[in-house]
């Protein structure tokens, strides 16, 4: 591991003055960046460790709730007000790592964590783009069983990891961001990019800019909300795809409703596509394989992983058909 | 700046690269935390910060400055084994032996969580506040330990024997 300097912040601003240094790089639980870091991924000069600023998950009168970026993954997935109102979002965090893990890691670094392309990881045996960037994907020709059918682009075809981020995706959470030039609020859907031509860069986010806080807007309807992986282990292993879904029907016809992709692409992928074809329709198994339809047209497969595309639009189908059916 | 380790209060190092895995095998000289994977997938280093289970491995001994951690060795009081050690010998709960200071160390943490309320991915309904440690419930929250032995029927009737009687029914 390279040598870098560890630095506690005693505040926020504090935390953003270093964090803009060259070379730095916020820490939250580590699990992601010391592992990458143990492999000379990642290099960091300096290391500020985030941890010990807003930890606090506030519930607010009208319904939202505003989640400290240093909050852990367990404690956000054990909170009342995310279990009774917003279950997706704790399913979602259950599906993902271990409970050592869920531990350890932060809301923020959950956001920000990196793909898991094994390609990524092998500095010394493979060519990554994302990891050196002008090299070369190995991927796309390569074991790409685990890789996108979604927004991916000639230079990389790696995916975002994370569960969470595909439960946030699906409830609109709002990402609060501060930097020393000030604050800004995005979409969740906004933070992370699409690959094109320049996928080592992953998200928005400007040098230094550090994420506070992730906001979740009232969403009445998303107490009838789940989270449905599909992996090849039955736990503690990346997925193959999953689906975030909250669906509003009334009297047999869909009035609202919030769907997510995750394991397909460089981002978490909000299925505005199958949402609409949903809209309005009356609930069941024809309309929900449609709207899978709809949604996958444009999905591109690679040598290993076309199974994915037939596999998301029986678990869009699968999870609706869930929510629709049993009573809450 | 210091840390709590197994109830002393110990100097931290002062290269920053330091593991808590490396920390309290190769500097405490406390080798009962297991380095099996390096990587966060096997989870032999666990240990206890504060009652809570991590992986020593993926921490930097230096973020976990003024905490208090517990390793295989601090489990033991007064020459007694801990009760769940005590069990991994009666239900056979290991055969090379490798992975169990963190199998037990995970299940340690495990069991607060559980009578905390924390909900699994097979927790069935998450408006549950008393979640009853069954045999899946078990099985799901022990994941990040793997055997390479395959010893888990021991594992799990060591665990279950412990814990499972003290989880609301």
């Amino acid at each position: 591991m390279t040598p870098f300097t560890y630095f506690r912040p005693g505040d926020a601003a504090d935390a953003q003055s270093r964090g803009a240094l060259p070379g730095a790089k916020y820490l939250g639980g580590g699990t992601n960046l010391v592992d990458l870091m143990r492999e000379s991924v990642e290099r960091p000069q300096t290391l500020v460790d985030v941890t010990g600023l807003s930890n606090s998950i506030e519930e607010r009168p009208d319904g939202s709730l505003l989640i400290g970026a240093a909050v852990r993954n367990t404690a956000l997935a054990e909170n009342r007000a995310v279990r009774m109102r917003f279950p997706l979002l704790a399913r979602g965090i259950l599906a993902g790592a271990s409970a050592q893990i869920r531990n350890m890691a932060t809301i923020g670094g959950n956001i920000l964590q990196r793909t898991r392309c094994t390609y990524f990881y092998d500095r010394d045996g493979a060519r990554c783009n994302k990891r050196s960037p002008g090299q070369g994907c190995d991927a796309r020709d390569g074991f790409n069983r685990m890789h996108a059918i979604l927004g991916a682009s000639p230079a990389c075809v790696a995916t975002h990891p994370s569960d969470m981020c595909v439960a946030l995706a699906a409830l609109g959470a709002i990402v609060h961001l501060q930097s020393a030039q000030g604050a800004r609020v995005l979409a969740i859907t906004d933070i992370h990019r699409l690959p094109e031509d320049h996928p080592e860069i992953d998200t928005v986010l400007a040098p230094g800019e550090m994420i506070a806080a992730v906001e979740l807007p009232p969403l009445p309807f998303a107490v009838r909300s789940t989270y449905r992986k599909v992996r090849d282990r039955a736990s503690y292993a990346f997925g193959l795809v999953s689906v975030a879904a909250a669906v509003d029907v009334d009297d047999g016809t869909i009035k609202e409703v919030r769907l997510a992709l995750g394991g397909v692409a460089h981002k978490p992928w909000r299925a505005l596509t199958a949402e609409a074809a949903l809209k309005g329709k009356p609930a069941g198994e024809a309309v929900f394989w449609a709207a899978g339809e709809a949604e996958l047209s444009a999905a591109q497969p690679l040598s290993h992983n076309a199974f994915k595309i037939e596999l998301v639009k029986r678990l869009i189908t699968a999870v609706l058909l869930e929510l629709t059916t049993i009573p809450s | 700046m210091s840390i709590t380790i197994n109830g002393s209060v110990v100097e931290l190092p002062s290269d920053a690269r330091v593991s808590l895995l490396d920390y309290v095998r190769d500097h405490l000289l406390l080798p009962g935390t297991k380095k099996g994977c390096n990587q966060g997938a096997c989870g032999a280093c666990t240990v206890l910060v504060d009652g809570e289970r991590i992986l020593s491995c993926l921490a930097l001994a230096i973020q976990y400055a003024g905490r208090s951690v517990t390793t295989i060795e601090g489990l033991a009081s007064n020459g007694g084994l801990h009760p769940l050690q005590q069990a991994f010998i009666e239900h056979d709960g290991f055969q090379c032996g490798y992975c169990t200071p963190g199998q037990i160390c995970s299940a340690i943490g495990m069991a607060e969580e559980v009578k905390r309320g924390v909900p699994s991915h097979v927790t069935a309904r998450l408006t549950d506040d008393l979640i009853a440690l069954t045999h899946d419930e078990l099985r799901e929250r022990m994941s990040g330990n793997l055997c390479r032995c395959g010893a888990y029927n021991g594992i799990v009737k060591a665990i279950s024997g412990t814990y499972a009687s003290q989880a609301p029914k």
